[in-house]
């Protein structure tokens, strides 16, 4: 059975089901984050001293992230644009570059919080409130990473057969994953002011 | 889309991402300035919302969707900010308690 409007316009939406059904889901993750920085209000209002960010978070490691993911956006969408354009090559490029960045944001936060359970005394998710928001929220962060590097790697490698025989249908795919990773570095602009810096 | 038309939309995203590297280096060094908690918080999210309204806008086409993705952000944004004030309310609430 053919899936319908997965290329074409739904008439009624004016959008392919594909990519109402990503916005539908961007919304609930919307809710998700929303919930954790209702907490992170709650928790910061309801006590006389809040530590700043810097007095547990290294501030250029957190920036360097920062550039790193929206690097990774920019090359996500400019290999939507090359399936755009026919050039094959440079989706694989811009993919594989989209990939390299969203590990680098890994390994640097790898190094971030071995840096945090390696001090003397240990800081914990349960040390204090801080910190404990933080790791849930900057942790949930790093969930939404590991599960787009995931996609983006399958549409990088055995997925992208499907350009040889389905191209818009694959194109539309790209864009959707796209869409999804920008929202994933949309949540990590917020974060790293309200964590680090404020 | 027409080629032509991606073309002029790849030189946008070179600047909106020239734009983001910018801003990330106002957001830190907003965080350096001695204005106060409030003012401070204010202007480092006034900043990321710029921030975020480039992504969206550009990157995520938001500048030139559907209607039907319109109504499903107008939804999403009312519900996000009724959970964002809940614990001011909550705040509010307690504060006349006491």
């Amino acid at each position: 059975m053919e899936i319908p409007f997965n290329v074409k316009e739904r008439p009624d939406t004016g959008l392919y089901n594909g990519k109402l059904g990503v916005w539908f889901f961007l919304a609930s993750e919307v809710m998700l984050f929303g919930g954790l920085f209702s907490a992170y209000i709650f928790l910061r209002n309801g006590v006389e001293y809040w530590p700043h960010g810097t007095d547990y978070l290294d501030v250029p490691l957190a920036t360097l992230n920062t550039l790193f993911l929206i690097s990774s956006s920019v090359t996500m969408v400019m290999s939507w644009a090359s399936l755009k354009l026919n050039d094959f090559k440079k989706f694989k490029l811009y993919c594989g570059v989209t990939l390299l960045f969203a590990l680098a944001f890994l390994v640097v936060k790898y190094f971030e919080y071995s840096a945090k359970f390696a001090h003397d005394p240990p800081y914990l998710p349960s040390t204090n409130n801080f910190l404990g928001i933080y790791f849930t929220m900057t942790g949930l962060h790093v969930l939404h990473i590991l599960g787009g590097m995931l996609v983006i790697g399958y549409y990088f490698g055995p997925g992208s057969k499907m350009w040889n025989t389905e191209p818009e249908r694959f194109t539309n795919r790209i864009e959707i994953v796209g869409l999804y990773w920008h929202f994933v570095d949309l949540v990590w602009i917020f974060l790293f002011p309200v964590l680090y810096l404020l | 889309m027409s080629p032509e038309e991606v073309k002029h939309h790849i030189k946008t995203y070179i600047i909106v991402f020239v734009a983001l590297m910018f801003l990330t280096v106002v957001t830190v060094a907003i965080s350096y300035l001695d204005i106060g908690v409030v003012p401070g918080i204010a202007l480092g999210l006034f900043v990321a919302s710029i921030k975020a309204s480039l992504v969206a806008c550009y990157f995520m086409h938001l500048i030139d969707e559907r209607t039907t993705i319109y109504w499903t952000l107008i939804a999403t944004a009312i519900s996000f900010l009724i959970l964002i004030f809940l614990p001011i309310g909550a705040m509010l609430a307690q504060a006349r308690v006491y």
